[in-house]
């Protein structure tokens, strides 16, 4: 983690003044790279990242090393890692906020924000990005390296926003953040933990500490947290798909938990609930529902109800139609799916809460035509495996 | 955009067919379906076993036929879809829910289009 942290505050650092997050990355890459070829002999400076800063600021001046920014940094930062428990914290500033206000800035393109916060923050290379959010790496590439030229060309300053824009902004540094704990959702190869959500997690947990005054921030936090707790039971012995009802909850990870329902209550503190907020109280109580087997359907689809009045999206009316098919209402969830069947022919959800439905109606053969359908729009081979066998 | 999604199985994958035909099958033609039913379907084939392959080359003249594929590789062709979809990252999200994707790979290439040719 202190790696990660050094990478980001660095870049933030480096740009603050000429913009330009491509060089200062390049920079940064340099200077790491000169690290990991003097460290191990010389030792660890004092203050390595007041080393690593005066180096790259050195090579601002210079010519690029382009390319390979990210390879050329990776050992170096793990180096880094390995040494940065014994050294005391830095007296650098911490300019993070303002490099993830750049990211996010209304200029760039919307769908470019998330991974560019990815690289610039967090030094993610642009293959990895693009396989998560699943486009082309060579367009990921170009992407991000237009976005970087807009910044510096385009006058993006390095400030954090006005207080009547800082609501706005903030919001969209929590949808970019959001939009790669989606990304890394589905990667659950193996037991190695799903890289992308682990860094969402990050960039939430740095958030919520440098704004804790939009209590947002916080419900987005605890939104990831009671997520991610689950993750170790979303996969049985054999690889198979294990849906929530069904998980063995003594395989979440319990200060996982713990600090979800932490941030969440600090969040309800302010008395100004939100999309996250609402979203985080809804992964909440249905943690509960299994941990205690309690009936809380209708507090759930009440808080679903909540949700789709401020922020309405199709996913949250899905997800309102399985909790109205889970506590006997499947004809009310037909409906409400039917409602908005035009959007959803390729939405593996729809199709999925749909098969649940028609089942809880007694109609298997429909049911299970719903469910091949959805088998047929997922990339996720347990769950293909679980909707063509249909519930036991 | 007219893009052909050409599937690429391993060896164990294709063993499948034989071992566990209902789960195969089940995940290509749930697959298929979504794809016609999305109405984005302009053509395709799923190819028989590698081993019902044959080969020709004709070198100077001379015919040279050789039993299987072309060439033994660890991925080998499986079958081709051509689709009608908005960009290569609309035909990339079909491509991620190809069945034989985990295992093996899918290519997706743009075709030539027709006043070109």
């Amino acid at each position: 983690m202190a790696a990660r942290t050094s990478y980001g505050r660095l870049v933030a650092l480096l740009a603050r003044d000429s913009r330009d997050i491509a060089a200062a990355e390049d920079a940064l890459a340099d200077a790491l790279a000169r690290a990991l070829a003097h460290w191990p002999d010389d030792g660890v400076p004092a203050n390595p990242d007041a080393w690593l800063l005066t180096v790259a600021r050195r090579q601002l001046g210079h010519g690029r090393a382009r390319a390979a920014t990210c390879v050329a940094a990776t050992p170096a930062l793990a180096l880094l890692d390995a040494e940065r428990a014994e050294t005391p914290d830095t007296d650098l500033p911490d300019e993070r906020l303002k490099l993830l206000f750049v990211c996010t800035h209304p200029a760039i393109t919307p769908r470019v924000q998330a991974p560019l916060m990815l690289q610039a923050v967090l030094g993610l290379d642009a293959a990895r990005i693009a396989a998560a959010f699943l486009v082309s790496p060579s367009a990921m590439a170009q992407a991000l390296v237009r976005a970087k030229a807009r910044i510096r060309d385009a006058g993006i300053a390095f400030t954090v926003p006005q207080l009547v824009e800082r609501p706005a902004r903030l919001a969209a540094i929590r949808t970019a953040i959001y939009a790669a704990y989606g990304a890394g959702w589905d990667q659950l190869e193996g037991d190695s933990p799903s890289d992308l959500a682990a860094e969402a997690l990050f960039l939430a947990r740095l958030v919520a500490g440098q704004a804790p005054d939009d209590p947002e921030n916080a419900g987005l936090l605890a939104l990831i947290l009671l997520c991610e707790a689950r993750r170790p039971a979303r996969r049985d012995a054999s690889g198979g798909f294990v849906p929530l009802d069904r998980q063995d909850f003594n395989l979440w990870h319990r200060d996982l938990v713990r600090e979800g329902e932490a941030a969440l209550r600090q969040a309800a503190q302010h008395g100004q609930p939100g999309r996250f907020q609402l979203e985080a109280a809804i992964q909440s109580l249905h943690n509960q529902q299994r941990l205690t087997g309690a009936d809380l359907s209708a507090p759930l689809i009440g808080l679903y109800d909540r949700l789709l009045d401020i922020a309405p999206s199709i996913g949250a009316l899905v997800a309102r139609a399985a909790a109205l098919t889970a506590a006997g209402a499947a004809p009310a969830a037909l409906a409400a799916l039917d409602a908005v069947a035009a959007r959803c022919s390729d939405h593996q959800p729809w199709w999925a809460v749909r098969a649940e439905a028609l089942a809880a109606l007694g109609d298997q053969s429909a049911a299970r035509a719903a469910a091949r359908r959805a088998a047929g729009l997922t990339s996720d081979p347990a769950v293909r495996a679980f909707l063509l066998a249909g519930r036991a | 955009m007219q893009f052909a999604l050409i599937y690429y199985q391993t060896a164990a994958d294709f063993a499948r067919e034989q071992s566990e035909p209902e789960a195969y099958w089940g995940a290509w033609s749930a697959y298929m379906g979504a794809m016609g039913a999305a109405g984005i379907m302009r053509g395709g084939a799923g190819l028989m076993q590698p081993p019902t392959a044959t080969t020709l080359r004709i070198k100077a003249g001379e015919w040279q036929v050789e039993d299987g594929p072309f060439a033994d590789t660890k991925e080998m062709l499986g079958g081709m879809a051509l689709i009608e979809v908005e960009d290569l990252d609309a035909a990339l999200a079909w491509a991620a829910r190809a069945p034989c994707v985990v295992d093996g790979s899918v290519e997706v290439r743009p075709t030539i289009p027709p006043d070109l040719v």
